[in-house]
């Protein structure tokens, strides 16, 4: 036991050594720390920010939208950019004065170059020249030891096959502002794009993708000595459009120097097929920067270049809003089918009288007949006898003033006036307001897209909601679903109602259409047209039942026309606006009767691959030439 | 007296192994407690390793953790004399193990020292510094100071020392054969071994290595250097230990902030989460937070020493400083890495630094140290004296 104990207390006595010389181990790390974090702090802190690795994130390939067959409407296209590292450089504005003797650059990009120094953290890099070209590429090269921070990178800058003809519904890129730099410092990186309108826009999160990064080793002189990492990050998904590129350039083709617009939906999904707005505009312009005198030009242009009339134009829907008064007084009980107003070519309202189209006496007349004969007496005394209200809730269901929840940026709602509507903005609403209502006349103010949207619900008898994309990477979208859409709050004897009326528009030679009745064989097209004022006439140009071509162009009425095909079992529905063009049958129909023809004969509905042997199309019947 | 000695030595009734409930009143509560904060810095760390994420560190190695607990505990729970019976049978299958990963382990970071047992990575060295200590522990724990002062009884133990470091050279690692060198010749000091036959030896290396070194050729230097710093420097030379001052210095008092650090947060250290874990800390939490994990991995240290000196059986004394010593010598050859002192790789942070196998062997190093303290008044049957 001593023996023990004796053990025990040389232990005790060694182990205490020990354990102090492990003490004063720990005491030496604590002095070397202190060293470290406190007495050279300001040197390591001085070394961090000059870190002789840094990392550069690279921007990732924006993804490509394509048609519905893999047409690409907007593609990628390599360029060389020179690039900042504030970080990498020991004199970053000496660095500039010498980048600028090399390559010159435009005062206003100076300024700029300065403020994003300013804004972002020194690793992200600056650009400080887009779009290189030989001579610039070659000065920076050989200058390259005076140049330390500045790096030559392939970029991608945004490409648009279709150009012009299909601007607006695949809309167009641009640099991302200030604030939205600031806010997502992935935008910050040189070569980040945002969508600014169209599918661009509204894709903008799919096609943005994520950055990579590069990690390059560099000596002081700031060059490049090893890459160590890389990851070159996610691209963007593709996207392909409902769209069928050949129906789009067709479309715009056939309005051609005319003002307008003209939607094709698929009617048993909604997909947009062609969606055009004309004048249009070039959409290359804005990866680069529009040139001022352009943007100028488009700015001050009273045809609005950069407005997508389509979706985002308000127009007075004419009669093309008479099957929905219809479909109004059906539902709540003031028309039935065998009703019939006798029309002497005007309606008395107190004092004031409303005329007829052309002061047409049509005579009595059913829904039917007049539906095919455009009379809007019957509409006038049909619109008194539903109300306002009741004409607005159906022209919801039918996609009117309403919200579609589309995925088409910039839509406008447009308008559909209640009663409530009214008195929120202080209108004493008089029965001559119900009257005209009747007629689409008045405060009522729809898109061409609301329109399609409306004709392709009465085609279907489905509550089919527009829009444009079809796939994301490979992914049919749910909407693009055939039997996705619900049905339309609709009685189908109502709208077979109307259905007859519209057919008798285009294929009975009283009809105010006919002259757009299909020529291909078999296959027959329901429509209806619209000639919507936009200038109030004087009463002494109504006395003399005017001519409105001779009146200036911006106060002659818009032609309207609005369409589906084949009237037995629907797959197209179109809808067309030309401002200015006067009677819907004579300028909007013939463009309805193009497209339909074009669409039944390529039948682009629910495809993914063209048809293989399409029959040849017919001469277009669009007059040439026409228009302002 | 023999037959008191032979009946002690069948059945030891004095001290029957108490129940579980009053083992586990008698764990040291403060120390289990000390490591718990320190899993809880490192998850911090990880978590920030990882730019401010769970995935792919912190929750990971908190999993790892908890199962690593209850192992310890689990182990406190048995008899030090169960263990003490184990020591040199475990000794030998470290050795098994060792000679093991050397033909069937597979490379990584520059050596060949892990090995893949049932899904798992294992450094069989890692295990073997405890098992070493073990066998010092029951190779000493009778020893009387002539024995101690006799060569002929230290040599054996010497030769159990050396073949675990010879085999892991061999890997090469030659931190960890440093510390398990470490760790055995302080169970022999403890024990009684005279002090200066440790000091006649390290004077001898000491002259030898630089010596020999320069009278090598070019290409066995490089191999001598990549041997000293195995796999540590894959940038180029020097560029770890750069990167880990910077990130050391630019913390200064207070630290730049969690999740704010730029050294971290850029990644200019590779596998920051491993060895260089530490640097995390020091950024983003200053000298202050340093300071503070510092202590808290001292006052582990002086826990262990505080089992060490309250326990009544030599086997515990002995085996408690060279688990003390052991935790010590990672923490100091970590740091000192880490603020290049030291030019040697491959030692993680204990408890801090992203890893199973590190983990595992120390937390079962204090489940064996928790074990002596919970048995620290039991007593060992003598032998037969004959």
């Amino acid at each position: 036991m001593r023996r023990q104990a004796k053990n025990r207390t040389s232990f005790s006595r060694r182990a205490l050594l020990i354990g102090a010389g492990q003490a004063a181990a720990f005491a030496a790390i604590t002095t070397r720390l202190y060293h470290l974090q406190i007495s050279e702090h300001g040197k390591y802190t001085l070394m961090a920010k000059h870190n002789s690795i840094s990392e550069r994130l690279v921007a990732p390939r924006r993804g490509i939208i394509t048609d519905r067959f893999g047409t690409v409407l907007a593609g990628n296209q390599q360029h060389w950019s020179a690039l900042f590292v504030k970080d990498t450089a020991p004199e970053p504005y000496a660095v500039l004065e010498n980048f600028y003797r090399l390559v010159p650059v435009a005062d206003a990009e100076k300024l700029r170059i300065q403020r994003d120094l300013e804004d972002h953290p020194g690793y992200i890099p600056v650009m400080l020249k887009d779009w290189l070209d030989w001579p610039d590429m070659a000065a920076i090269e050989v200058n390259m030891p005076n140049l330390p921070g500045v790096v030559v990178q392939e970029g991608s800058s945004r490409t648009y096959p279709l150009g012009p003809e299909a601007a607006h519904t695949v809309g167009y890129v641009g640099r991302p502002n200030q604030k939205e730099a600031m806010q997502n410092s992935v935008l910050a990186l040189p070569g980040m794009r945002v969508g600014r309108t169209g599918a661009e826009d509204a894709d903008d999160l799919s096609l943005r993708g994520e950055p990579g990064f590069v990690q390059t080793e560099t000596n002081v002189h700031g060059q490049v000595m090893r890459v160590v990492a890389q990851d070159s990050g996610v691209p963007g998904a593709n996207v392909a459009l409902g769209l069928d590129s050949g129906l789009q350039r067709l479309a715009m083709q056939c309005l051609g120097e005319q003002t307008g617009a003209a939607v094709m939906l698929d009617v048993a999904t909604g997909e947009i097929l062609a969606m055009a707005s004309t004048p249009s505009f070039d959409p290359t312009l804005f990866d680069k920067g529009v040139p001022e005198d352009i943007w100028n030009g488009w700015i001050n242009d009273p045809r609005h270049p950069l407005l997508n009339k389509a979706a985002a134009g308000l127009f007075a829907p004419g009669s093309t809003f008479k099957p929905t008064v219809a479909l109004a007084a059906l539902k709540c009980g003031a028309l039935t089918p065998e009703t019939t107003h006798t029309c002497p070519g005007y309606l008395k309202l107190g004092d004031h009288i409303f005329w007829c189209d052309n002061h047409t006496a049509h005579g009595t007349i059913n829904v039917v007949d007049a539906l095919k004969v455009s009379c809007d007496v019957f509409f006038y005394k049909t619109a008194l006898g539903t109300g306002i209200n009741n004409i607005a809730a159906m022209a919801t269901i039918m996609g009117q003033g309403v919200n579609l929840g589309s995925d088409v940026p910039d839509v406008q709602t447009g308008l559909v006036p209640t009663l409530e509507w009214a008195q929120q903005h202080e209108i004493h609403w008089a029965e001559g307001n119900t009257v005209v209502q009747g007629i689409g006349q008045g405060y009522t103010q729809l898109t061409p897209l609301a329109q399609a949207t409306m004709i392709a619900r009465l085609a279907s008898g489905l509550s089919v909601t527009p829009h444009l994309n079809r796939r994301i990477d490979g992914v049919l979208q749910p909407k693009s679903v055939p039997g996705a859409a619900p049905d339309l709050d609709v009685d189908d004897r109502h709208l077979a109602v109307v259905r007859q009326g519209l057919f008798e528009v285009v294929n009975d030679p009283a009809g105010t259409g006919y002259g757009a009745r299909l020529t291909i064989p078999g296959v027959q097209m329901a429509g209806k047209t619209g000639t919507a004022q936009v200038h109030d006439n004087t009463a002494a140009e109504k006395a003399i039942n005017f001519n409105d071509m001779t009146m200036a162009w911006a106060q002659r009425p818009n032609a309207w026309f609005v369409a589906y095909a084949p009237v037995d079992a629907p797959r197209y529905a179109v809808a067309v606006l030309v401002e200015h063009g006067n009677y819907g049958a004579q300028t909007a129909a013939p463009i309805a009767h193009d497209l339909i023809t074009y669409a039944l004969l390529n039948d682009p509905a629910g495809r993914d691959t063209p048809l293989a042997n399409p029959p040849p199309m017919p001469p277009l019947t669009v007059p040439q030439g026409n228009g302002a | 007296m023999i037959e008191h000695g032979s009946l002690a030595l069948r059945r030891p009734f004095r001290e029957r192994s108490f129940g579980l409930a009053r083992k586990l009143m008698r764990v040291n509560w403060l120390f289990v407690f000390c490591v718990c904060l320190l899993a809880a810095v490192g998850y911090a760390a990880l978590y920030s390793a990882a730019g401010g994420s769970p995935e792919p560190y912190a929750q990971n190695q908190l999993i790892r953790f908890c199962g690593a607990l209850a192992l310890m505990l689990g182990i406190a729970m048995v008899d030090i004399r169960f263990i003490a019976k184990l020591s040199w049978p475990a000794w030998v299958f470290g050795v098994l193990l060792l000679i093991a990963v050397l033909k069937f382990g597979h490379v990584g970071l520059g050596a060949k020292r892990w090995m893949t047992v049932g899904g798992m990575e294992v450094q069989p060295s890692e295990l073997m510094k405890l098992f070493l200590a073990m066998a010092m522990a029951h190779y000493f724990k009778r020893a009387t100071p002539e024995q101690t002062g006799s060569p002929l009884f230290v040599l054996p133990a010497a030769l159990a020392i050396l073949v675990p470091i010879a085999l892991i050279l061999k890997e090469p690692n030659l931190g960890t054969a440093i510390i398990t060198g470490a760790v055995g010749a302080t169970v022999m000091l403890g024990a009684g071994v005279r002090w200066w036959w440790f000091a006649i030896l390290l004077v001898a290396v000491a002259i030898a290595a630089p010596v020999i070194y320069t009278h090598l050729h070019a290409y066995q230097k490089a191999r001598i250097d990549i041997f000293l710093n195995p796999g540590s420097d894959p940038l180029g030379a020097g560029y770890n230990i750069i990167q880990s001052k910077i990130a050391l210095g630019s913390g200064g008092f207070f630290g730049q902030g969690f999740l704010h650090g730029t050294q971290n947060q850029l990644n200019f250290l590779p596998e920051k989460q491993t060895d260089f874990v530490f640097t995390i800390i020091a950024e983003e939490f200053g000298f202050f937070g340093s300071i503070a994990v510092l202590g808290l991995l001292m006052c582990i240290v002086l826990l262990a020493y505080y089992t060490a000196l309250s326990c009544s059986h030599a086997y515990g004394r002995l085996l408690a400083l060279g688990i003390a010593t052991n935790f010590f010598l990672y923490c100091f050859v970590n740091l000192s890495m880490v603020m290049g002192l030291i030019p040697v790789g491959g030692v993680p942070l204990p408890l801090i630094s992203y890893g199973g196998s590190a983990l595992t062997a120390v937390m079962i190093g204090f489940g064996v140290l928790m074990s002596i303290h919970v048995h620290r008044d039991v007593e060992f049957p003598e032998p037969v004296d004959f």
